[in-house]
């Protein structure tokens, strides 16, 4: 089914580079799909064969609409009936900040996706450290514009904390792409990208 | 979307499994010859690809859309079938028939033995979700159908489209599957069983031989009204009720009518036996109770190793009769088989009767979900 309803619309920067990412024709699982405009980017324009797990109701009617096998679940939940190795890639874009657990999270990406890609905001971003040392607050950038009482994340982590976490885990980072305010940031990421994106390999 | 619907419909009829080719049921049993009430609406198309079945779902019949003579209301999802509606008749061939023990037009307890020529009352044999779908294959046999677009139903209806996909994994191409769950489980058995008991204990039933006599009036209606009481959520029944009196501006303190919700129920038990065969009623809570996906196959995985259909499967959050989880367990043994599956939970007030009532959603993924799976055919 190559005609499209949908106009494609731009993808986001983050998105983009998980896209660049992907091999044409592969099998794709995406942990948190939202409206499933990525996915629907890889069936359109890679031929992939790629389905989502999200956990809002009318995203899933978006993600509907545009012809897309989705999910309605929580993937703290979802992950372990997956038999292993069942998809070429994992991703979990934006979307482990929100999970109570995510190392399990993370182990069974690993263990039913042959590649997993992680998109991480940067919580260690240089506006985000002057926030904190001049101005005495928590910070706000455009990867986490909450205020601490109404923000879903649970988890505040940076860049160099996940290489550590991964390294501490034996998983390969395969390839990273920095995003940041305007575009990809390849020099001290840690303090420039206000986003990270991971392929890694259990 | 069309606000016109499908006008007037007939109801048509069709009888298969003449002696000595009667159907073996599950039990062992045979049964013929059957006749099936259907209806169809929209056109099969050239290479008739295009057939949809709908199953209804306990109280349901043939007449799902459409007009009879004389109606007051549509066909029991006429908000979901007509041209431009989820199943669009523009597009798709739509069938729905009686289920096999009903008592509105295929042969049930009510129907006449032809070897007595009196009705079957309790003679007629205990059927099962099995039976039923055999007998709707003799249907689509009947009209050259050999593939479905898809199958969809809702509660009971679910069960046979599961069944469906199990036994004729060629033949379904995709299915709907709304509040439903794969095995009927202790508390959903104790629910029918209490229905039943009122029937059986109503003097008028006569060991269901009451047909030309004075029907189980009063136990049947008592199952309808117990039966309502598990369609809504606490929610739904205090918004639509609350502590409202009938008719009187103080409660009584004795035994008659003082809460809406009481003249309610009743109201819902009388309309009910209007229509409905107490026999029926104990035939075909039975079939639903004897349903079980993971007993047959020795496990749900196993189940559904061969089904080919892709799955959209639908719940709601208030549906206590048919809780969400149950249908996620059927969603991940489909995901633990790598099938298609695409799954909803609705955010609904109504309890397991927003199945009838949240149209709006539904009819956006099914319309949707249809869309994708009949462009993969041509």
């Amino acid at each position: 089914m190559n005609d499209q309803n949908f106009e494609l619309k731009k993808l986001a920067s983050d998105s983009q580079a998980i896209f660049d990412l992907i091999e044409p024709r592969s099998k794709v699982l995406d942990l948190g799909c939202g409206d499933g405009e990525l996915l629907y980017h890889l069936i359109q324009k890679k031929n992939c064969h790629a389905s989502g797990i999200e956990i809002d109701e009318h995203s899933i009617y978006q993600c509907i609409e545009k012809g897309i096998t989705v999910s309605h679940a929580d993937i703290n939940e979802e992950l372990a009936h997956y038999p292993d190795k069942r998809f070429d890639y994992v991703i979990l874009n934006e979307s482990l900040q929100q999970v109570v657990n995510a190392e399990r999270v993370i182990t069974e990406a690993l263990r039913i996706g042959k590649q997993i890609i992680v998109g991480v905001p940067n919580f260690c971003f240089l506006p985000a450290r002057f926030q904190i040392f001049f101005g005495g607050s928590v910070p706000k950038t455009k990867c986490l514009p909450y205020e601490w009482y109404n923000t879903p994340n649970v988890r505040f982590f940076s860049l160099k904390d996940f290489r550590s976490f991964c390294k501490k885990k034996n998983i390969r980072i395969k390839n990273f792409i920095g995003i940041g305010n305007t575009k990809r940031v390849s020099i001290f990421p840690n303090l420039f990208a206000i986003l990270g994106i991971f392929l890694l390999e259990g | 979307m069309s606000t016109e619907g499908l006008g007037n419909v007939v109801t048509q009829y069709f009888t298969c499994c003449e002696p000595p080719h009667e159907l073996v049921l599950k039990s062992g049993e045979k049964l013929g010859p059957i006749t099936v009430a259907y209806e169809t609406y929209g056109q099969l198309n050239p290479d008739r690809s295009n057939a949809i079945l709908i199953c209804h779902a306990l109280s349901g019949d043939a007449h799902a859309a459409g007009w009879h003579d004389g109606d007051k209301k549509p066909g029991w999802w006429d908000i979901m079938i007509g041209p431009g509606k989820a199943f669009d008749t523009n597009k798709y061939f739509v069938i729905c028939s009686n289920v096999l023990g009903g008592c509105r037009g295929t042969t049930g307890p009510s129907s006449i033995n032809p070897k007595t020529g009196e009705p079957y009352g309790l003679s007629f044999p205990v059927v099962t979700i099995d039976d039923m779908v055999h007998v709707q294959k003799h249907l689509l046999d009947h009209l050259q159908i050999t593939r479905l677009l898809s199958i969809a139903g809702g509660s009971m209806g679910g069960l046979q489209a599961m069944k469906w996909c199990v036994e004729y994994p060629d033949m379904v191409q995709s299915a709907v599957v709304i509040a439903t769950n794969y095995r009927h489980n202790a508390q959903q058995i104790a629910l029918h069983e209490v229905g039943r008991q009122a029937i059986m204990s109503d003097p008028d039933w006569q060991q269901g031989n009451y047909y030309g006599k004075k029907v189980p009036k009063q136990g049947l209606a008592l199952a309808r009204m117990i039966g309502h009481i598990t369609y809504m959520s606490e929610k739904s029944m205090d918004e639509k009720f609350g502590r409202k009196l009938i008719g009187k501006e103080k409660v009584g303190y004795d035994f008659s009518m003082d809460f809406e919700v009481q003249n309610y129920l009743r109201y819902r038990g009388d309309s009910f036996v209007e229509r409905f065969d107490a026999n029926s009623y104990l035939y075909i809570t039975k079939a639903v109770d004897y349903f079980d996906l993971e007993e047959d196959a020795g496990s749900l995985a196993k189940a559904l190793e061969h089904v080919s259909a892709k799955f959209l499967v639908i719940s709601f959050t208030s549906d206590w009769l048919y809780p969400s989880h149950q249908l996620k367990t059927f969603v991940k043994a489909l995901k633990a088989n790598d099938h298609d599956v695409s799954n909803v939970i609705i955010e609904s007030d109504y309890g397991h009767d927003a199945f009838l009532i949240e149209t709006e959603r539904q009819e956006h993924a099914i319309g949707h979900f249809l869309k994708r799976i009949s462009k993969g055919v041509s």
